[in-house]
Protein backbone atom coordinates (compact mmCIF):
# COMPACT_ATOMS: atom_id res chain seq x y z
CA UNK A 1 0.00 0.00 0.00
CA UNK A 2 2.78 2.20 0.74
CA UNK A 3 4.03 1.61 -2.90
CA UNK A 4 1.27 4.24 -3.95
CA UNK A 5 2.92 7.77 -3.69
CA UNK A 6 -0.66 9.06 -3.35
CA UNK A 7 -1.10 6.98 -0.38
CA UNK A 8 2.09 7.97 1.12
CA UNK A 9 1.36 11.60 0.00
CA UNK A 10 -1.88 11.68 2.36
CA UNK A 11 -0.20 9.78 5.12
CA UNK A 12 2.04 12.73 5.12
CA UNK A 13 0.02 15.37 4.68
CA UNK A 14 -2.75 13.62 7.81
CA UNK A 15 0.61 13.32 9.97
CA UNK A 16 1.64 16.79 9.33
CA UNK A 17 -2.08 18.30 10.43
CA UNK A 18 -2.24 16.18 13.28
CA UNK A 19 0.26 18.72 14.86
CA UNK A 20 -1.02 21.22 12.59
CA UNK A 21 -4.40 21.97 14.06
CA UNK A 22 -3.47 22.22 17.30
CA UNK A 23 -0.04 24.26 17.36
CA UNK A 24 -1.57 26.36 14.83
CA UNK A 25 -4.27 27.34 17.22
CA UNK A 26 -2.28 28.35 19.69
CA UNK A 27 -0.21 29.69 16.91
CA UNK A 28 -3.40 32.39 16.00
CA UNK A 29 -4.51 33.35 19.45
CA UNK A 30 -0.86 34.45 20.87
CA UNK A 31 -0.36 35.86 17.59
CA UNK A 32 2.61 33.83 16.60
CA UNK A 33 1.83 33.86 12.79
CA UNK A 34 5.12 36.09 12.33
CA UNK A 35 7.28 34.30 14.34
CA UNK A 36 5.96 31.01 12.23
CA UNK A 37 6.98 32.52 9.11
CA UNK A 38 10.40 33.68 10.13
CA UNK A 39 11.21 30.12 11.32
CA UNK A 40 10.19 28.52 8.02
CA UNK A 41 12.37 31.34 6.20
CA UNK A 42 15.48 30.27 8.64
CA UNK A 43 14.88 26.90 8.00
CA UNK A 44 16.36 27.12 4.38
CA UNK A 45 19.58 28.12 5.40
CA UNK A 46 19.57 24.67 7.47
CA UNK A 47 18.11 23.26 3.85
CA UNK A 48 21.17 24.34 2.35
CA UNK A 49 23.66 23.12 5.38
CA UNK A 50 22.58 20.02 5.63
CA UNK A 51 23.06 19.30 2.24
CA UNK A 52 26.73 20.65 2.39
CA UNK A 53 27.62 18.66 5.53
CA UNK A 54 25.68 15.94 3.71
CA UNK A 55 23.48 15.38 7.19
CA UNK A 56 19.62 14.09 6.97
CA UNK A 57 17.68 16.72 5.69
CA UNK A 58 15.36 16.98 8.67
CA UNK A 59 18.32 17.18 11.29
CA UNK A 60 19.58 20.29 9.85
CA UNK A 61 16.34 22.10 9.03
CA UNK A 62 15.33 21.44 13.00
CA UNK A 63 18.82 23.04 13.85
CA UNK A 64 18.85 25.80 12.52
CA UNK A 65 14.68 25.90 13.50
CA UNK A 66 15.54 25.55 17.27
CA UNK A 67 18.75 27.80 16.70
CA UNK A 68 16.39 30.57 15.78
CA UNK A 69 13.92 30.27 18.44
CA UNK A 70 16.85 30.12 21.00
CA UNK A 71 17.89 33.05 19.54
CA UNK A 72 15.20 35.09 19.29
CA UNK A 73 14.11 34.44 23.31
CA UNK A 74 17.50 35.34 23.99
CA UNK A 75 17.54 38.83 22.58
CA UNK A 76 14.29 39.52 23.42
CA UNK A 77 14.92 38.86 26.93
CA UNK A 78 17.58 41.62 26.43
CA UNK A 79 14.81 44.51 25.43
CA UNK A 80 15.49 43.67 21.43
CA UNK A 81 12.13 44.43 20.36
CA UNK A 82 10.59 40.51 18.60
CA UNK A 83 9.43 41.72 15.74
CA UNK A 84 13.10 43.58 15.13
CA UNK A 85 14.51 40.29 16.19
CA UNK A 86 12.78 38.14 14.08
CA UNK A 87 13.09 39.99 11.30
CA UNK A 88 16.27 40.31 11.24
CA UNK A 89 17.27 36.73 12.05
CA UNK A 90 14.77 35.27 9.70
CA UNK A 91 15.81 37.24 6.40
CA UNK A 92 19.13 37.02 7.31
CA UNK A 93 19.73 33.23 7.88
CA UNK A 94 16.95 32.95 4.36
CA UNK A 95 19.96 34.68 2.79
CA UNK A 96 22.07 33.29 3.84
CA UNK A 97 20.89 29.83 3.09
CA UNK A 98 19.93 31.32 -0.59
CA UNK A 99 23.80 32.12 -0.86
CA UNK A 100 24.58 28.96 0.50
CA UNK A 101 22.36 26.47 -1.67
CA UNK A 102 24.13 28.44 -4.91
CA UNK A 103 27.25 26.76 -3.30
CA UNK A 104 25.62 22.86 -3.41
CA UNK A 105 24.97 22.50 -7.28
CA UNK A 106 22.22 19.30 -6.80
CA UNK A 107 20.56 21.63 -4.88
CA UNK A 108 20.37 24.72 -6.66
CA UNK A 109 18.45 22.65 -9.09
CA UNK A 110 15.61 21.63 -6.87
CA UNK A 111 15.48 24.54 -4.48
CA UNK A 112 11.58 25.17 -5.86
CA UNK A 113 10.47 21.83 -3.66
CA UNK A 114 11.35 23.07 -0.76
CA UNK A 115 10.13 26.53 -0.91
CA UNK A 116 6.92 25.31 -2.02
CA UNK A 117 7.14 21.73 -0.75
CA UNK A 118 6.98 18.47 -3.02
CA UNK A 119 4.20 16.21 -1.04
CA UNK A 120 4.11 13.94 -3.93
CA UNK A 121 8.03 12.91 -3.83
CA UNK A 122 7.00 11.84 0.15
CA UNK A 123 9.42 8.35 0.95
CA UNK A 124 9.10 5.74 3.66
CA UNK A 125 11.89 7.34 5.70
CA UNK A 126 9.94 10.57 5.23
CA UNK A 127 6.88 9.23 6.59
CA UNK A 128 8.81 8.45 10.01
CA UNK A 129 10.36 11.68 10.75
CA UNK A 130 6.61 13.21 9.91
CA UNK A 131 4.62 11.00 12.35
CA UNK A 132 7.73 10.68 14.78
CA UNK A 133 7.45 14.69 14.44
CA UNK A 134 3.76 15.46 14.91
CA UNK A 135 2.81 12.53 17.83
CA UNK A 136 5.87 14.45 19.31
CA UNK A 137 4.43 18.26 19.17
CA UNK A 138 1.17 16.60 19.82
CA UNK A 139 2.33 14.94 23.03
CA UNK A 140 4.25 18.13 24.22
CA UNK A 141 1.03 20.07 24.01
CA UNK A 142 -1.05 17.81 25.62
CA UNK A 143 1.31 17.50 28.66
CA UNK A 144 1.44 21.58 28.37
CA UNK A 145 -2.09 21.95 27.59
CA UNK A 146 -3.13 23.78 30.97
CA UNK A 147 -0.18 25.98 31.31
CA UNK A 148 -0.09 27.07 27.44
CA UNK A 149 -4.11 27.69 27.59
CA UNK A 150 -3.68 29.95 30.64
CA UNK A 151 -0.73 31.60 29.73
CA UNK A 152 -2.31 32.21 26.20
CA UNK A 153 -5.22 33.94 27.65
CA UNK A 154 -3.40 36.10 29.95
CA UNK A 155 0.53 36.20 31.34
CA UNK A 156 -0.29 37.50 34.43
CA UNK A 157 -3.10 35.47 35.42
CA UNK A 158 -0.65 32.92 34.62
CA UNK A 159 2.18 33.81 36.67
CA UNK A 160 -0.60 34.41 39.50
CA UNK A 161 -0.60 30.18 38.94
CA UNK A 162 2.62 29.81 39.29
CA UNK A 163 2.93 28.87 35.65
CA UNK A 164 6.29 30.88 33.49
CA UNK A 165 5.11 32.79 30.66
CA UNK A 166 8.50 32.62 29.40
CA UNK A 167 8.80 28.72 29.35
CA UNK A 168 5.81 28.21 27.40
CA UNK A 169 6.90 30.62 25.06
CA UNK A 170 10.07 28.54 24.53
CA UNK A 171 8.32 25.73 24.49
CA UNK A 172 6.19 26.42 21.93
CA UNK A 173 8.78 27.71 19.59
CA UNK A 174 10.21 24.74 19.92
CA UNK A 175 7.07 23.04 18.70
CA UNK A 176 7.05 25.50 15.98
CA UNK A 177 10.49 24.46 15.02
CA UNK A 178 9.95 20.88 15.08
CA UNK A 179 6.48 21.38 12.71
CA UNK A 180 8.83 23.76 10.16
CA UNK A 181 11.32 21.11 9.83
CA UNK A 182 8.38 18.03 9.21
CA UNK A 183 6.75 20.17 7.01
CA UNK A 184 9.08 21.61 4.65
CA UNK A 185 8.82 18.38 2.38
CA UNK A 186 5.05 18.34 2.62
CA UNK A 187 4.03 22.38 1.66
CA UNK A 188 7.63 24.03 2.06
CA UNK A 189 8.98 27.05 3.80
CA UNK A 190 6.61 29.74 2.52
CA UNK A 191 3.21 27.85 2.69
CA UNK A 192 3.93 26.23 6.17
CA UNK A 193 2.47 29.67 8.36
CA UNK A 194 -0.88 28.81 6.28
CA UNK A 195 -1.26 25.51 6.70
CA UNK A 196 -0.60 26.22 10.81
CA UNK A 197 -3.20 29.84 10.03
CA UNK A 198 -5.99 28.78 7.75
CA UNK A 199 -7.13 25.72 9.14
CA UNK A 200 -7.32 27.48 13.36
CA UNK A 201 -8.76 30.76 11.66
CA UNK A 202 -11.59 28.03 9.80
CA UNK A 203 -12.32 26.57 12.95
CA UNK A 204 -12.62 29.40 15.46
CA UNK A 205 -16.04 29.97 13.83
CA UNK A 206 -16.90 26.72 14.88
CA UNK A 207 -15.93 26.63 18.37
CA UNK A 208 -16.67 27.48 21.71
CA UNK A 209 -13.72 26.49 23.73
CA UNK A 210 -10.25 26.18 23.05
CA UNK A 211 -10.35 22.21 22.97
CA UNK A 212 -13.47 22.30 20.36
CA UNK A 213 -11.29 24.99 18.17
CA UNK A 214 -8.15 22.71 18.13
CA UNK A 215 -9.95 19.52 16.98
CA UNK A 216 -11.98 21.50 14.31
CA UNK A 217 -8.19 22.70 13.00
CA UNK A 218 -7.14 19.25 13.02
CA UNK A 219 -10.18 18.32 11.37
CA UNK A 220 -10.16 20.70 8.92
CA UNK A 221 -6.34 20.40 8.25
CA UNK A 222 -7.35 16.74 7.67
CA UNK A 223 -10.25 17.50 4.82
CA UNK A 224 -7.81 20.33 3.20
CA UNK A 225 -5.18 17.42 3.08
CA UNK A 226 -7.71 15.08 1.40
CA UNK A 227 -9.65 17.36 -0.91
CA UNK A 228 -6.24 19.12 -1.83
CA UNK A 229 -4.48 15.82 -3.15
CA UNK A 230 -7.68 14.60 -4.59
CA UNK A 231 -7.90 18.25 -6.88
CA UNK A 232 -4.13 18.02 -7.41
CA UNK A 233 -4.29 14.44 -8.95
CA UNK A 234 -7.41 15.39 -10.83
CA UNK A 235 -6.49 18.56 -12.20
CA UNK A 236 -3.07 18.69 -12.07
CA UNK A 237 -1.64 21.23 -9.62
CA UNK A 238 0.73 21.61 -7.31
CA UNK A 239 0.06 19.57 -4.32
CA UNK A 240 0.97 21.55 -1.68
CA UNK A 241 -0.63 25.27 -2.73
CA UNK A 242 -4.27 23.08 -3.81
CA UNK A 243 -4.39 21.79 -0.14
CA UNK A 244 -3.85 25.78 1.30
CA UNK A 245 -5.98 26.71 -1.08
CA UNK A 246 -8.83 24.25 0.18
CA UNK A 247 -8.03 25.23 3.71
CA UNK A 248 -8.87 29.35 2.44
CA UNK A 249 -11.89 27.77 1.15
CA UNK A 250 -13.01 26.22 4.73
CA UNK A 251 -11.84 29.67 6.14
CA UNK A 252 -14.56 31.22 3.77
CA UNK A 253 -17.08 29.12 4.74
CA UNK A 254 -16.84 29.67 8.83
CA UNK A 255 -17.40 33.04 8.20
CA UNK A 256 -20.94 32.45 7.29
CA UNK A 257 -20.93 30.58 10.91
CA UNK A 258 -18.67 33.26 13.01
CA UNK A 259 -20.07 35.24 15.79
CA UNK A 260 -23.34 33.27 15.61
CA UNK A 261 -23.77 32.61 19.38
CA UNK B 1 -3.48 36.52 64.42
CA UNK B 2 -0.18 37.89 62.60
CA UNK B 3 0.13 39.83 59.50
CA UNK B 4 -0.49 37.68 55.88
CA UNK B 5 2.20 39.59 54.09
CA UNK B 6 4.59 42.21 55.92
CA UNK B 7 6.87 43.79 53.90
CA UNK B 8 9.89 45.55 55.26
CA UNK B 9 11.88 48.27 53.75
CA UNK B 10 10.72 46.84 50.22
CA UNK B 11 12.20 48.40 47.12
CA UNK B 12 12.54 47.83 43.51
CA UNK B 13 14.02 49.22 40.62
CA UNK B 14 13.61 48.52 37.03
CA UNK B 15 16.92 47.09 35.25
CA UNK B 16 18.06 50.29 33.31
CA UNK B 17 16.60 52.91 35.56
CA UNK B 18 18.24 55.49 37.51
CA UNK B 19 15.35 55.66 40.00
CA UNK B 20 13.77 53.23 41.84
CA UNK B 21 9.88 52.41 41.21
CA UNK B 22 8.83 52.33 44.63
CA UNK B 23 11.24 52.68 47.90
CA UNK B 24 11.15 51.60 50.95
CA UNK B 25 8.07 50.79 51.74
CA UNK B 26 6.75 49.11 54.90
CA UNK B 27 3.10 47.43 55.14
CA UNK B 28 1.22 44.70 56.07
CA UNK B 29 -1.93 42.97 55.78
CA UNK B 30 -3.71 41.54 58.44
CA UNK B 31 -6.32 38.88 57.55
CA UNK B 32 -9.83 40.00 57.07
CA UNK B 33 -9.13 43.37 56.51
CA UNK B 34 -9.33 45.49 53.46
CA UNK B 35 -6.52 46.98 52.25
CA UNK B 36 -5.91 49.62 49.40
CA UNK B 37 -3.69 51.35 47.56
CA UNK B 38 -4.20 54.75 46.23
CA UNK B 39 -1.48 56.93 44.42
CA UNK B 40 -1.15 58.70 40.54
CA UNK B 41 -0.19 57.08 37.37
CA UNK B 42 3.54 56.01 37.76
CA UNK B 43 3.06 55.69 42.05
CA UNK B 44 4.49 51.91 41.26
CA UNK B 45 1.33 50.74 42.27
CA UNK B 46 0.85 47.59 40.44
CA UNK B 47 4.80 46.66 41.28
CA UNK B 48 4.44 47.04 44.66
CA UNK B 49 1.59 44.76 44.08
CA UNK B 50 3.80 42.43 42.21
CA UNK B 51 6.34 42.81 44.87
CA UNK B 52 4.27 41.70 47.67
CA UNK B 53 3.22 38.85 45.52
CA UNK B 54 6.11 37.63 44.74
CA UNK B 55 5.96 37.88 40.93
CA UNK B 56 9.12 40.70 40.61
CA UNK B 57 12.76 40.54 42.12
CA UNK B 58 13.63 43.47 45.14
CA UNK B 59 16.57 45.53 45.01
CA UNK B 60 16.69 45.77 48.97
CA UNK B 61 13.99 44.85 51.99
CA UNK B 62 12.17 41.68 52.43
CA UNK B 63 8.52 40.43 51.49
CA UNK B 64 7.06 37.63 54.34
CA UNK B 65 4.18 35.76 53.45
CA UNK B 66 2.63 33.52 55.57
CA UNK B 67 3.18 30.35 55.03
CA UNK B 68 0.69 28.52 53.08
CA UNK B 69 -0.74 31.43 52.07
CA UNK B 70 -3.80 30.90 49.27
CA UNK B 71 -3.84 34.22 47.36
CA UNK B 72 -6.78 34.95 44.66
CA UNK B 73 -5.84 37.39 42.33
CA UNK B 74 -7.37 39.62 39.71
CA UNK B 75 -5.23 41.67 37.36
CA UNK B 76 -5.16 44.78 35.83
CA UNK B 77 -7.03 44.65 32.60
CA UNK B 78 -7.26 41.15 31.42
CA UNK B 79 -7.69 41.03 28.13
CA UNK B 80 -9.14 38.30 26.13
CA UNK B 81 -8.23 37.90 22.62
CA UNK B 82 -11.31 37.21 20.46
CA UNK B 83 -8.94 34.61 18.45
CA UNK B 84 -9.39 32.71 21.01
CA UNK B 85 -13.19 30.83 21.63
CA UNK B 86 -13.56 30.39 25.44
CA UNK B 87 -16.76 29.63 27.61
CA UNK B 88 -16.81 31.28 31.30
CA UNK B 89 -17.06 27.58 32.56
CA UNK B 90 -13.92 26.79 30.88
CA UNK B 91 -12.03 29.54 31.40
CA UNK B 92 -13.08 28.87 35.70
CA UNK B 93 -11.12 25.51 34.85
CA UNK B 94 -7.54 27.43 34.34
CA UNK B 95 -5.58 26.06 35.20
CA UNK B 96 -6.49 23.99 37.80
CA UNK B 97 -9.79 21.93 36.71
CA UNK B 98 -12.83 22.43 38.74
CA UNK B 99 -15.94 20.90 39.07
CA UNK B 100 -19.51 22.59 37.58
CA UNK B 101 -21.18 22.31 40.70
CA UNK B 102 -18.25 24.60 42.48
CA UNK B 103 -18.15 26.97 39.28
CA UNK B 104 -21.45 27.34 39.61
CA UNK B 105 -21.17 28.39 43.27
CA UNK B 106 -18.63 31.32 42.84
CA UNK B 107 -20.33 32.29 39.74
CA UNK B 108 -23.70 32.81 41.84
CA UNK B 109 -21.62 34.14 44.92
CA UNK B 110 -20.26 37.17 42.63
CA UNK B 111 -23.93 37.97 41.46
CA UNK B 112 -23.44 36.51 37.86
CA UNK B 113 -25.19 33.20 37.55
CA UNK B 114 -25.60 30.86 34.99
CA UNK B 115 -22.88 32.78 32.76
CA UNK B 116 -21.05 29.44 32.53
CA UNK B 117 -22.34 28.84 28.59
CA UNK B 118 -21.46 32.13 27.44
CA UNK B 119 -18.21 33.35 25.17
CA UNK B 120 -16.10 35.35 27.46
CA UNK B 121 -15.77 37.96 24.80
CA UNK B 122 -19.15 38.32 24.42
CA UNK B 123 -19.43 39.86 28.26
CA UNK B 124 -19.97 43.26 29.50
CA UNK B 125 -16.82 44.47 31.30
CA UNK B 126 -18.96 44.44 34.89
CA UNK B 127 -19.74 40.85 33.96
CA UNK B 128 -16.55 39.85 33.20
CA UNK B 129 -15.07 41.91 36.15
CA UNK B 130 -17.24 39.58 37.95
CA UNK B 131 -16.45 36.39 36.22
CA UNK B 132 -12.69 37.22 37.43
CA UNK B 133 -13.66 37.28 40.82
CA UNK B 134 -15.01 34.33 40.58
CA UNK B 135 -12.47 32.14 39.44
CA UNK B 136 -10.37 34.36 42.19
CA UNK B 137 -12.56 32.98 44.45
CA UNK B 138 -11.91 29.11 43.59
CA UNK B 139 -8.76 28.39 45.81
CA UNK B 140 -10.56 30.13 48.78
CA UNK B 141 -8.22 32.32 49.34
CA UNK B 142 -6.80 33.88 52.81
CA UNK B 143 -6.27 37.07 50.91
CA UNK B 144 -7.99 38.58 47.29
CA UNK B 145 -5.73 40.83 45.30
CA UNK B 146 -7.57 42.89 43.06
CA UNK B 147 -5.67 45.54 40.76
CA UNK B 148 -7.61 48.31 39.34
CA UNK B 149 -10.68 46.13 39.40
CA UNK B 150 -13.52 48.66 38.06
CA UNK B 151 -11.66 49.95 35.02
CA UNK B 152 -14.02 50.31 32.25
CA UNK B 153 -16.83 50.31 34.77
CA UNK B 154 -19.44 53.09 35.22
CA UNK B 155 -20.60 54.88 38.88
CA UNK B 156 -22.88 52.32 40.11
CA UNK B 157 -20.54 49.14 38.26
CA UNK B 158 -17.93 50.72 40.33
CA UNK B 159 -20.26 50.74 43.57
CA UNK B 160 -22.00 47.78 43.38
CA UNK B 161 -18.44 46.17 42.66
CA UNK B 162 -16.80 47.30 45.92
CA UNK B 163 -20.35 46.41 47.86
CA UNK B 164 -19.64 42.71 46.60
CA UNK B 165 -15.95 42.81 47.49
CA UNK B 166 -17.14 43.62 51.41
CA UNK B 167 -19.63 40.97 51.01
CA UNK B 168 -17.32 38.39 49.84
CA UNK B 169 -14.89 39.83 52.95
CA UNK B 170 -17.48 39.61 55.42
CA UNK B 171 -18.68 36.19 54.26
CA UNK B 172 -15.26 34.64 53.76
CA UNK B 173 -13.07 36.27 55.75
CA UNK B 174 -10.22 36.94 53.21
CA UNK B 175 -8.30 40.08 53.33
CA UNK B 176 -8.50 42.11 50.50
CA UNK B 177 -5.63 43.97 48.90
CA UNK B 178 -6.71 46.61 45.90
CA UNK B 179 -5.43 48.84 43.81
CA UNK B 180 -7.62 51.88 42.40
CA UNK B 181 -7.95 55.15 41.71
CA UNK B 182 -11.07 55.49 42.29
CA UNK B 183 -10.92 57.77 45.48
CA UNK B 184 -13.95 58.36 46.02
CA UNK B 185 -15.25 55.06 46.30
CA UNK B 186 -12.72 53.34 47.70
CA UNK B 187 -12.13 55.45 50.49
CA UNK B 188 -15.85 54.33 51.74
CA UNK B 189 -14.90 50.65 50.99
CA UNK B 190 -11.90 50.23 52.74
CA UNK B 191 -10.59 49.38 56.09
CA UNK B 192 -7.32 50.89 55.58
CA UNK B 193 -5.55 52.75 52.58
CA UNK B 194 -1.46 53.12 52.10
CA UNK B 195 -0.90 56.21 49.78
CA UNK B 196 2.06 55.73 47.94
CA UNK B 197 4.00 58.02 45.19
CA UNK B 198 7.27 55.40 45.02
CA UNK B 199 7.32 55.72 48.44
CA UNK B 200 4.06 55.56 51.21
CA UNK B 201 3.14 58.89 51.48
CA UNK B 202 0.68 58.18 54.76
CA UNK B 203 -1.33 55.25 55.81
CA UNK B 204 -3.87 54.59 58.02
CA UNK B 205 -7.98 54.94 58.15
CA UNK B 206 -9.01 56.29 55.20
CA UNK B 207 -10.97 59.30 57.84
CA UNK B 208 -7.12 59.63 58.90
CA UNK B 209 -5.40 59.73 55.14
CA UNK B 210 -7.74 61.68 53.97
CA UNK B 211 -7.29 64.36 56.06
CA UNK B 212 -3.22 63.90 56.01
CA UNK B 213 -1.42 66.77 54.15
CA UNK B 214 0.38 64.27 52.26
CA UNK B 215 -2.28 63.23 50.81
CA UNK B 216 -4.31 66.27 49.92
CA UNK B 217 -0.85 67.52 48.32
CA UNK B 218 -1.09 64.48 45.99
CA UNK B 219 -4.33 64.05 45.20
CA UNK B 220 -5.33 68.04 44.54
CA UNK B 221 -8.79 69.44 44.40
CA UNK B 222 -10.04 65.25 43.87
CA UNK B 223 -9.00 64.77 47.50
CA UNK B 224 -11.23 67.88 49.30
CA UNK B 225 -14.14 65.81 47.64
CA UNK B 226 -12.96 62.39 49.61
CA UNK B 227 -12.94 64.05 52.63
CA UNK B 228 -16.16 65.82 52.57
CA UNK B 229 -17.76 62.90 51.45
CA UNK B 230 -16.21 60.73 54.36
CA UNK B 231 -17.43 63.16 56.35
CA UNK B 232 -20.89 63.21 55.13
CA UNK B 233 -21.13 59.31 55.22
CA UNK B 234 -20.23 59.14 58.89
CA UNK B 235 -22.13 61.88 59.76
CA UNK B 236 -25.01 60.31 58.28
CA UNK B 237 -24.25 56.36 59.51
CA UNK B 238 -23.85 55.95 62.84
CA UNK B 239 -24.44 52.26 62.49
CA UNK B 240 -21.53 51.78 61.21
CA UNK B 241 -18.57 50.43 63.45
CA UNK B 242 -15.40 50.44 63.02
CA UNK B 243 -13.22 47.37 62.67
CA UNK B 244 -11.02 46.54 65.81
CA UNK B 245 -8.35 48.27 63.72
CA UNK B 246 -6.58 50.47 65.56
CA UNK B 247 -4.16 52.51 63.07
CA UNK B 248 -3.11 56.12 63.55
CA UNK B 249 -1.92 57.59 59.89
CA UNK B 250 1.93 57.55 59.81
CA UNK B 251 3.96 59.86 57.71
CA UNK B 252 6.21 58.04 55.23
CA UNK B 253 9.64 59.30 56.00
CA UNK B 254 10.80 62.43 53.09
CA UNK B 255 7.59 63.16 51.33
CA UNK B 256 9.81 65.44 49.21
CA UNK B 257 8.63 64.21 45.63
CA UNK B 258 7.47 66.80 43.61
CA UNK B 259 3.72 68.03 43.38
CA UNK B 260 3.89 70.23 40.43
CA UNK B 261 3.17 67.64 37.74
CA UNK B 262 0.19 67.28 39.20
Amino acid sequence: MLDDFMIRALLAGLGLVLATGTLGSIVVWRRMAYFGDSTAHAAILGVALSFAFALPFYVGTLAVAVAMALAVAWLSARGQGVDTVLGVISHSALAAGLVAVSFVPSLRVNLESYLFGDILAVSRADLIWIWSGAILVLGLLIWRWQRVVTASVNEELALASGISPERERLILSLALAIVVAIAIRIVGALLISALLIIPAAAARGFSRTPEQMAGSATLIGALAVICGLWGSLTFDTPAGASIVVISAAFYALSLVFYGKE
Amino acid sequence: MSALIRAQNLSVSHPGADRPVISQIDMHIDPAEIVTVVGPNGSGKSTLVRALLGQVALSSGRVDRLSGLRIGYVPQRVHIERAMPMTVRRFLSLPQRVGDAQAAQVLERTGVPGLEKRQIVSLSGGQFQRVLLARALLNAPQLLVLDEPTQGLDQPGIVAFYKLIEEVRAETGAAVLMVSHDLLVVMRASDRVVCLNGHVCCQGTPQAVSAAPAYRALFGAESQGTLALYRHHHDHDHDHVEPGHDHDHVHGPGCTHDHSKG
